[in-house]
């Protein structure tokens, strides 16, 4: 009954949570035993659960990524559906770790949200899809056009300085939901949806019609996306941002899931230290020697993270574009691990 | 007998415990506001209200009043959102009333259809939850319209598509517009003073204020007519490439939400005022019949009345209602002030303020609602001696 009202006492103070959040993440983590990570639920590609309550996706993988280095297991992660709108107000708040929904890094998030961006986990762009019937070849045609748009992200300011550069008259129309928004542009309300290019391919797929609608080649924004976590503690920031660094660099020295323990006897130094057989770079991190090896056996490298959930091996068959290695003319590049 | 220690003397103490109660709160008030201030600070998050001032830079898809996003502030668009608000809830309201009185008048109909039809209705709107409804109306409105390249064109230069209603938009010289509501306004308040003076000893007072409300009606059109130098351009909506270009436009998300609010407010109006109605005790009604009047007279002059004591205050609560319901837009896009409200708190991250903000509305729009119904309320009351 005490905590009952302890609960609720804490609950009408949710705005004061961030006190403890201050504290060392790192420590308040290993001491729950679990992470909670914030997701968006709603994305084929980046995350969504199936129908046995399994969590698939790039940015599920991140969570698991983090629980992985952590915990030595993979699935100490509780996943939180966030609405784009209330995803850093919980970051913020201390009711998730980490937030990594497919969330565009800015200067005022850096700033006056009072965050982190700990890298990019994708690149990606704003793109318009329309249906095939309107025969539009460019979002340069979209004058006097209807947008469905998804409240609380950068694409509805995106989308009103694309129109206001190109002299177009725009008609937007604002859903608080992604899945709102697309049934409104699938019933006909809009004439064009636009979000994330990566966001546009996965929704596709959720039409009753996917072959009837075309994702237009203008890309009108940079939309780096990545992991946040909270301002004030920068040993949980290190650890949000070399999870990241050791996927990329795991790719990029060929160390994956099926080569994993031959790697481990490798001679090579950069992959000695990787993996934890030289120097001690997981314990500075606050982690264990081995914490990359943890992350590549239970979730993977970059590559095959990407493969799976977005790329080649996944309905999306989204290409690697900027997110390609920098050495295979993308842009995904690590600093060293020294 | 000594004198009575102070914590037996009940008045005292009950002074005491209210103090105390007092200061409990004051403290816990500080505390939560200094503590959240400190977390803000400490957390490198911006506060106070001077992102107001800030170029918004996002689109509104029904603004009342000038808008754009390059050239308006965030507080405009909390200012467009707020006039959203105020004119689906003030229709709204209107709909509600009358779809409401009469539902609750056929519930008491003698006629068995009326009567079961009534008692369904209620039954069914009131036991389904609003967002549902909400959705519902808004997919049946946009499924039920045609699509752009199929749009229906009404004569006088109408236009009804799954984007909306297109009306004409009468042209008017600068400034026309406001000058002709305000002058409108002018004389229906001074007509409606000449009938309410009168009620009290002309029957016929009722025709009188019939005129005000024509006067409303037709008296602002014409006036606003006038004002603008009498011109005979309309901008006519025409059917474009995507959308339709020019006029004015009733969104269908409007459409979409008033019908919700209002129907389903309705349902509950509809009880108060049955229950209104049958606290009027029969012999007023059989005196009144026995004096000779119709049935219709009966309800009109001496049942309603009566019966607006008991309505009155309830109705309160449900006009209140339909206003905080109209939040709930944000499901079905219509760009209501917590829609534009998350948009703002989005993109300037200033959570507490935005919230502050948006609480602060409602409330007044509660308290003014509730203050003008009181007044009405006292005007109705039975006078106490």
């Amino acid at each position: 009954m005490k905590q009952k009202a302890q609960a609720l006492f804490a609950a009408a103070m949710a705005f004061m949570a961030a006190g403890s959040a201050g504290a060392a993440t790192l420590d308040t983590v290993k001491q729950r035993g679990v992470l909670n990570c914030g997701v968006s639920g709603q994305l084929p590609g980046f995350s969504l659960p199936d129908a046995q309550g399994n969590w698939t996706g790039l940015d599920v993988d991140y969570c698991r990524a983090i629980a992985a280095a952590l915990f030595n297991d993979a699935t100490k992660v509780k996943f939180v559906a966030l609405t784009a709108r209330d995803r850093f107000t919980a970051l913020q708040t201390g009711d998730i770790d980490a937030l990594v929904r497919n969330s565009t890094w800015t200067l005022s998030r850096d700033t006056q949200l009072g965050l982190n961006a700990t890298g990019v986990n994708y690149y990606d762009g704003q793109g318009f899809m329309v249906r095939k019937s309107l025969k539009v070849n460019s979002a340069l045609e979209l004058n006097d056009a209807a947008v469905c748009v998804q409240q609380g992200t950068t694409t509805e300011l995106n989308l009103a300085d694309y129109f206001r550069a190109n002299r177009m008259r725009l008609k937007s129309v604002i859903f608080a939901t992604l899945d709102e928004t697309l049934k409104a542009y699938e019933t006909g309300r809009c004439d064009s949806f636009t979000t994330d290019a990566s966001q546009l391919y996965s929704t596709r797929l959720k039409l009753t019609k996917p072959d009837d609608h075309v994702v237009l080649p203008e890309i009108i924004s940079k939309e780096p996306l990545g992991p946040f976590v909270r301002h004030g503690d920068d040993q949980w920031f290190d650890i949000v941002k070399w999870v990241h660094f050791a996927m990329l660099n795991a790719e990029e020295l060929n160390v994956n899931q099926k080569n994993l323990e031959e790697q481990m006897k490798s001679d090579n130094p950069e992959i000695k230290r990787l993996l934890g057989t030289e120097g001690n770079f997981g314990e500075q991190l606050g982690l264990t020697k081995d914490w990359v090896h943890r992350i590549v056996k239970l979730v993977g490298n970059y590559g095959e993270v990407f493969e799976r959930n977005v790329g080649q091996g996944s309905p999306l068959k989204i290409a690697r574009g900027l997110n390609a290695l920098w050495n295979k003319g993308g842009v995904q590049y690590a600093p060293p691990i020294r | 007998m000594g004198a009575v220690p102070f914590y037996r003397d009940p008045k005292l103490r009950g002074l005491l415990l209210q103090a105390v109660l007092c200061a409990a709160i004051g403290l816990l008030a500080y505390g939560a506001v200094h503590n959240a201030a400190e977390n803000l600070a400490r957390a490198n998050i911006a506060s106070g209200f001077g992102f107001l001032n800030v170029t918004a830079g996002f689109d509104i898809s029904q603004n009342l009043i000038d808008y754009s996003p390059q050239a308006s502030t965030y507080g405009r668009a909390f200012l467009v959102g707020l006039l959203n608000t105020l004119l689906v809830a003030g229709i709204g309201i209107v709909f509600a009333t009358i779809l409401g009185f009469t539902i609750g008048i056929a519930r008491l109909s003698k006629n068995f259809l009326a009567e079961r039809l009534a008692t369904g209705y209620v039954e069914l709107i009131r036991n389904v939850p609003l967002l549902l409804q909400l959705l519902f109306w808004y997919n049946a409105v946009l499924k039920a319209l045609p699509e752009m390249a199929a749009s229906i064109v009404l004569p006088g230069g109408f236009i009804l598509n799954n984007r909306g209603l297109f009306t004409p938009r009468p042209l008017f010289a600068d400034g026309g517009q406001i000058v002709a509501v305000l002058g409108g306004a002018v004389v229906a308040a001074v007509l409606f003073n000449v009938a309410t003076a009168r009620v009290e000893r002309l029957q016929r007072a009722i025709v009188v204020r019939i005129a005000a409300i024509v006067v409303i009606i037709v008296g602002i059109p014409v006036a606003a007519f006038l004002a603008g130098g009498a011109p005979f351009a309309f901008e006519y909506p025409e059917i474009g490439r995507f959308n339709v270009r020019g006029g004015s436009e009733v969104l269908p998300e409007f459409v979409a939400l008033l019908l919700g609010l209002s129907i389903y407010t309705a349902a509950f109006i509809a009880e108060v005022v049955r229950a209104g109605l049958k606290s009027v005790s029969p012999g007023q009604t059989e005196a009144a019949q026995a004096l000779g009047l119709r049935r219709m007279q009966t309800l009109r002059l001496i049942v309603i009345p009566q019966a607006m004591r008991v309505i009155i205050p309830p109705l309160t609560n449900q006009y209140l209602n339909l206003t905080k319901n109209s939040s709930l837009a944000v499901a079905i896009g219509y760009p209501d002030l917590v829609q534009i409200a998350g948009t703002v708190l989005n993109i300037s991250g200033q959570a507490v303020e935005v919230v502050v903000i948006t609480m602060a509305v409602y409330l007044s729009f509660s308290l003014i609602t509730s203050l003008v119904m009181n007044i009405y309320n006292a005007r109705y009351a039975l006078v106490e001696r």
